[in-house]
């Protein structure tokens, strides 16, 4: 996988969740239980800080397991870039 | 905390405002008053640039609810490319804001014209106004004034007239630009709020029908003239609907940084008010001590509300501020779009322990399980329909602390089972901003009516 475009360093990178897209399927929480936690609902719960380098390939791997493909992984400051990874 | 005395002001709604149903031309009498609009020639960027500079220079807010600075989106739009195009909302999803309605009923042509120059400024190529389905009185106002500019060919830009579905968050831009696409009327989710919305291919400049009528006055009277109302921070007039437990609830334009207790005396409260909703259902409870305080985001900011969509809801003295919470996070659960689990079931869950602690049903847990509730919907939708509602009732913990600690230690007031004076039900109920009168300026109640403001 490679980074989005215009991102000139992979850790700069950021966990937004589509709650449209989302259907609370729940992998992300279990795959990358450091950064997602779930609601009472199920539905994933994201703070919006930054990846740490050490969590960026599993959080990679969560967004492209992602069945409705809802969980998004966008760049930092650069507003214009965030788009879902392809894998 | 304010020199402003003058409770009205008219300016969209000024003294010679016309009534539609008496006149046999509502166009001659808007040019006899303020000539016409001061348009420049197509692709003129001179002119386009002057406008965007007066209009920044003014410091117009839309008055839609976000309250963003007006020019930005000129500037957005101008380097969007394509052929934008300018869409007026005057869907006021918002059920105890008549405002929209009432300025399309009375004033269309000040909207259409700051339509137009919207249009000229960033080059357009077409003009829409949505107005709500269910709200036939504006719609037939505003297509009548579209009709009389056409025959006499006063607009460059072709407008047209369009009726999405009347829900609370239809308004919502993403939701109107989605509705415009053929695409069903429901939010988008955006990760930038700066790249414009499209809808059949065009770019959109989406504008509250409030706001566009201020920049019709706006480049004709220039900046500095709007500055001569409101404060240096929030320059200028604006519509607000009083309602609630008023005797005369309607729509009253307003200089910014009128105090609330201001307002809503021109409104003519039936008792001392217990607290007001201000901003809308997706807004905060203010409590009686701050009546003080004046209408304009700066003073607003400090007892946590916000102008909003310009509604003032008026609580009666001796109302439970448990059960109008209840009641207003209860309606706002049934107004999601249904497309974002947190809103979806997180809404109703908030409502439900609300109307547990209402009901006295409560265990000792109640109070940390309402909170986690409102914290877990917090910028978890598309849109900012949860946050709305979270913000309504998190002012409800502060404002009304008595109330909620009375009901969790299982005592609930005795007017927890009154009726409530709150307008739900949308415009769309009998009974809701009845007989509400439109006033401005020394205009007495009565001598002007806002169609029927039910």
């Amino acid at each position: 996988v490679s980074a989005p475009r215009g991102v000139r360093r992979p850790t700069e990178l950021r966990l937004s969740v589509d709650p449209i897209a989302c259907e609370a399927f729940g992998y992300c929480a279990e795959l990358l239980g450091e950064m997602v936690t779930l609601d009472e609902w199920g539905y994933p719960i994201v703070d919006g800080s930054q990846i740490p380098p050490h969590l960026v390939a599993v959080a990679k791997k969560a967004a492209r397991d992602c069945p409705r493909r809802a969980l998004v992984l966008s760049a930092r400051g650069s507003r214009h870039r965030s788009h879902h990874l392809e894998g | 905390m304010t020199t402003i005395t003058a409770p009205t002001t008219a300016r969209l709604l000024s003294g010679r405002v016309y009534d539609h149903a008496h006149l046999d031309s509502p166009l001659d009498a808007h040019l006899a008053e303020h000539g016409a609009a001061p348009l420049g020639t197509p692709g003129d960027q001179h002119w386009a640039a002057r406008h965007a500079g007066e209009i920044e220079a003014s410091g117009l807010t839309g008055r839609g609810g976000a309250g963003f600075a007006a020019w930005r989106k000129l500037e957005t739009l101008a380097s969007a490319g394509g052929s934008p195009m300018v869409v007026v909302n005057a869907m006021e999803g918002e059920p105890a804001s008549a405002k929209d309605r009432a300025l399309l009923c009375h004033a269309p042509h000040l909207v259409l014209d700051g339509a137009q120059l919207t249009a000229a400024a960033i080059n357009a190529g077409r003009v829409v106004v949505c107005v709500a389905d269910d709200q036939p009185d504006a719609a037939e106002s505003v297509l009548r004034a579209v009709g009389e500019r056409r025959s006499r060919r006063l607009d460059p830009v072709v407008t047209d007239v369009l009726r999405p579905e009347g829900r609370f968050v239809a308004g919502e831009e993403s939701a109107l630009a989605s509705w415009l696409d053929g695409r069903g009327g429901k939010p988008r989710y955006r990760t930038d709020k700066s790249i414009p919305l499209r809808a059949k291919r065009r770019p959109l400049l989406v504008h509250n029908a409030e706001t566009l009528a201020h920049v019709s006055l706006i480049s004709r009277y220039g900046a500095r003239w709007f500055r001569e109302a409101g404060t240096a921070d929030s320059p200028g007039t604006t519509l607000v609907t009083v309602s609630g437990a008023v005797e005369r609830p309607g729509v009253l334009e307003v200089q910014m940084g009128t105090p609330l207790c201001d307002i809503i005396y021109e409104a003519v409260p039936i008792s001392r008010p217990a607290a007001l909703i201000v901003g809308g259902y997706g807004g905060s409870f203010i409590g009686s001590a701050h009546l003080r305080v004046g209408f304009s985001a700066k003073e607003l900011a400090t007892v946590g509300a916000t102008t909003g969509s310009g509604v003032i809801a008026v609580l009666p003295h001796g109302s439970c501020g448990v059960a109008e919470t209840a009641r207003v996070a209860r309606y706002m659960a049934r107004q999601t779009a249904g497309q974002c689990g947190p809103c979806v079931f997180g809404l109703p869950a908030i409502a439900s322990s609300l109307e547990q602690i209402w009901r006295g049903d409560v265990s000792p847990e109640s109070e940390a399980v309402l909170a986690r509730r409102i914290s877990q919907v917090i910028g978890r939708g598309a849109c900012r329909h949860p946050d709305g509602a979270a913000r309504l009732v998190s002012s409800a913990l502060r404002v009304f602390a008595d109330d909620f600690a009375a009901h969790a230690a299982g005592h609930p007031c005795g007017a927890a089972g009154r009726p409530s004076v709150l307008t739900f039900g949308g415009s769309r109920s009998a009974g809701d901003l009845r007989a509400g009168d439109l006033r401005a300026g020394d205009l007495r109640a009565g001598d002007l009516r806002a169609g029927d403001l039910r």
